[in-house]
């Protein structure tokens, strides 16, 4: 029986991968990730989880252990946050060419400067284009859950691709919530042992990582973009397959009154929950109000979120990183992309809110949408500036 | 005794395995010392063995997609990050043999990197998997520049050397600064193999290799490569050029055995640098006061090593090594 547990979303993380039977963890301390990885160290020194844990010199070196161990066919983890990532990111672009499936935890965080280590999305939207499989956590239980389901999905060989979890730094790492834990026969039927199709070993030597020159190089690409592009119908079948399992089933894109909706709040992440008490404020007000939430941010579920807005004279995506002269934040940049070839489509308002931890309410979301009926469609507006 | 590793060739070379795993067809330059060493690598550590590759000229002539020169088991990730991607190998390796997952047998691990992937851009990540204590084997290819960007300098480029980011100029006369002891680094990680090695000395570079395999814990092998394009040097100079080295003094061959030294090739007198320097055009600027300057630290770092043969070894009680 699955039993439910008040505990930190960082240790209920650490107890998936441990769950998980991972082979590897190879990680550096950066805050917010420290508890997640503390509670390994412990599971491991403890004996409860027989894995390796490597202690690396930084984040740049856990994605490289990861990128080893991985090619052995071990299954690797790491985790961290902000700036560990923006060091590491050379070799995360490189973990999906080589197309090994590590699964990595990403405790979001806003990136230097000035220094903060409150959360917000800009350091995982520096590596939007690194090819990985990438979602975003709205609770502990996802956290937890998408720890077994990135393994399934990164390891089946018609994906093969590092997959990425993004939870909100604090906000999530630091919360206590109520967990149902999965039965370990449960998991074991759902994640069997990792069998790669390659790796490095000498009875069947191969070559990994090897260089192209222009006549190859954009076939490679190609082919990279293929897979993650055609990882969808696999990611589906994790979460399908998982809902069967344990009765939660997830979506590319969650949707909360919508079916009637003329104005409608996108968002990722942790602040989905908010969002929503402002969307059942504004619907007392009279006003139809719905939200979006994008759980599926790699590869971007088009299909899914075109359907989703159809209805929607009106659609306000909140950002939680800038592109700094740019035509928005990273998120509105995708959805106007994805309306714009549709005859009929939405005006889209881009609000950049919550950077490095400040705070939305939900009265701060029903200011932006009634804003919002004025905006103009065009560029971004970042909320709630001082002075 | 003086170990005269000369007198062995001739029986040595039948001895030596005729498997190759790095194979011809590489697309190394002419008179590559560099390729040479790596063939005597990879034939010294045999088929049970798995590489992770640097980016650097050896990546490049061996890995052309869809070709490979490699019969082991190869990967290359990035530059700065063969030691961290060789920790993740040995240690995936290990925890699979734990759990059963992959038939118990010995796999040696080695890591290859050239000069500037190993004591400049990569010293952090091989600083930390000698200090975790990885089962591995690091090997220094060291042609003393960035080579495969076009001879830019390292910080393993000797004093004095032209290179084109350290060019001979009119006021400022090639690298200024002395080339980083990067053994010494190794040694001072405490851990229980560092060896120096040169193509010249061929038999010798593969015991060392043998040994650093066969030695629990992280051991370090620094080669001297010559690169004839590079060092401004006739490619059928290679091979000599690598002996002028060791027999100047300027690249010394030694073993450090759990913080014992050992000379490999002890010479009573050293033959003059000039000897090693003139020979190769990336030295042809410098001024007979430079040269002096270069002979003298040289000398200084001879002694210097030679000192430590002796404090290493006077517990051995008067039993020469050297």
């Amino acid at each position: 029986m699955a039993i439910k547990v008040g505990m930190e979303v960082s240790i209920a993380a650490a107890e998936a991968v441990k769950q998980a039977n991972t082979d590897i963890v190879a990680a550096y301390p950066i805050t917010p990730q420290t508890h997640i990885v503390e509670h390994l160290a412990e599971l491991v020194n403890n004996g409860d989880l027989d894995a390796e844990f490597i202690p690396v010199e930084s984040e740049h070196s856990a994605m490289s252990v990861c990128a080893g161990s991985s090619a052995v066919g071990a299954r690797s983890f790491t985790c961290t946050s902000s700036q560990g990532l923006a060091l590491m990111s050379e070799i995360v672009y490189i973990a999906a060419s080589l197309r090994l499936p590590i699964l990595m935890l990403l405790a979001n965080r806003s990136l230097s400067g000035p220094l903060g280590i409150w959360n917000d999305h800009s350091d995982v939207m520096s590596i939007r284009d690194c090819g990985w499989i990438q979602v975003f956590a709205e609770n502990g239980q996802e956290v937890y859950d998408h720890v077994f389901i990135g393994y399934r999905v990164a390891e089946d060989r018609n994906c093969l691709l590092p997959f990425l979890v993004n939870l909100d730094g604090f906000i999530l790492t630091h919360m206590v919530e109520p967990i149902e834990m999965i039965d370990q026969a449960v998991v074991d039927r759902y994640l069997p042992p990792y069998k790669p199709l390659y790796s490095l070993h000498p009875d069947h030597p191969v070559t990994m990582g090897a260089f192209a020159d222009p006549a190859l190089y954009t076939e490679a690409k190609k082919a990279q973009d293929e897979a993650l592009k055609g990882s969808l119908p696999y990611i589906m079948k994790g979460w399908q397959e998982f809902g069967d399992l344990t009765g939660r089933y997830y979506h590319p894109i969650e949707r909360y009154k919508t079916e009637d909706a003329k104005v409608i709040l996108v968002t990722q992440g942790s602040l989905g929950g908010t969002a929503s008490i402002a969307i059942d404020n504004l619907r007392e007000k009279g006003e139809l109000a719905g939200l979006v939430k994008i759980r599926l941010w790699r590869p971007f579920p088009f299909k899914e979120f075109r359907e989703a807005v159809k209805g929607a004279e009106l659609v306000v995506v909140m950002d939680r990183a800038i592109s700094y002269g740019g035509p928005g934040g990273p998120l509105a940049g995708e959805i106007r992309s994805a309306l714009y070839a549709q005859e009929r489509r939405p005006r889209v308002v881009n609000v950049i809110a919550g950077i490095a931890g400040r705070d939305v309410a939900p009265e701060d979301f029903e200011r932006m949408l009634q804003q919002a009926q004025q905006g103009s469609g065009e560029g971004y507006e970042i909320y709630g500036v001082r002075g | 005794m003086i170990k005269h590793l000369d007198r062995l060739s001739v029986k040595k070379a039948r001895q030596v395995s005729k498997e190759e795993y790095f194979v011809p067809g590489h697309r190394a330059c002419q008179g590559c010392a560099e390729a040479l060493a790596v063939r005597l690598v990879a034939k010294a550590l045999g088929k049970n063995n798995v590489i992770a590759c640097a980016t650097g000229c050896i990546e490049i002539f061996s890995s052309p997609m869809p070709l490979t020169s490699w019969n082991v088991p190869w990967i290359h990730v990035a530059f700065e990050n063969a030691a961290a991607v060789a920790s993740g190998i040995e240690s995936g390796l290990k925890v699979l043999m734990r759990k059963g997952r992959l038939p118990q047998q010995k796999i040696n691990v080695t890591a290859m990197a050239g000069d500037g992937g190993t004591s400049d851009i990569g010293l952090q990540a091989l600083s930390g998997a000698f200090e975790r204590g990885h089962n591995f084997v690091y090997c220094c290819f060291d042609n003393e520049a960035y080579m495969n960007t076009g001879i830019q300098r390292s910080s393993a480029t000797p004093f004095g050397a032209s290179t084109t980011t350290s060019p001979a100029g009119k006021v400022v006369s090639g690298q200024t600064s002395w080339k980083k002891n990067m053994p010494e680094i190794a040694v001072a990680h405490d851990i229980p193999y560092v060896a120096t090695a040169c193509t010249s000395y061929p038999f010798d570079l593969m015991e060392k290799v043998k040994k650093a395999a066969s030695i629990e814990g992280p051991a370090y092998v620094h080669i001297l490569s010559v690169c004839p394009t590079g060092w401004r040097l006739p490619t059928h100079l290679s091979i000599h050029a690598g002996r002028l080295a060791v027999k100047t003094g300027m690249f010394p061959l030694y073993e450090v055995e759990r913080g014992r030294y050992t000379l490999s090739v002890d010479l009573p007198k050293l033959l003059p640098i000039e000897e090693y320097l003139k020979i190769q055009g990336r030295f042809r600027h410098l001024t007979p006061e430079m040269i002096k300057g270069i002979q003298k630290r040289v000398r200084d770092e001879y002694e210097k090593l030679r000192k430590k043969v002796q404090m290493t070894n006077e517990d051995q009680q008067g039993k020469a090594v050297s």
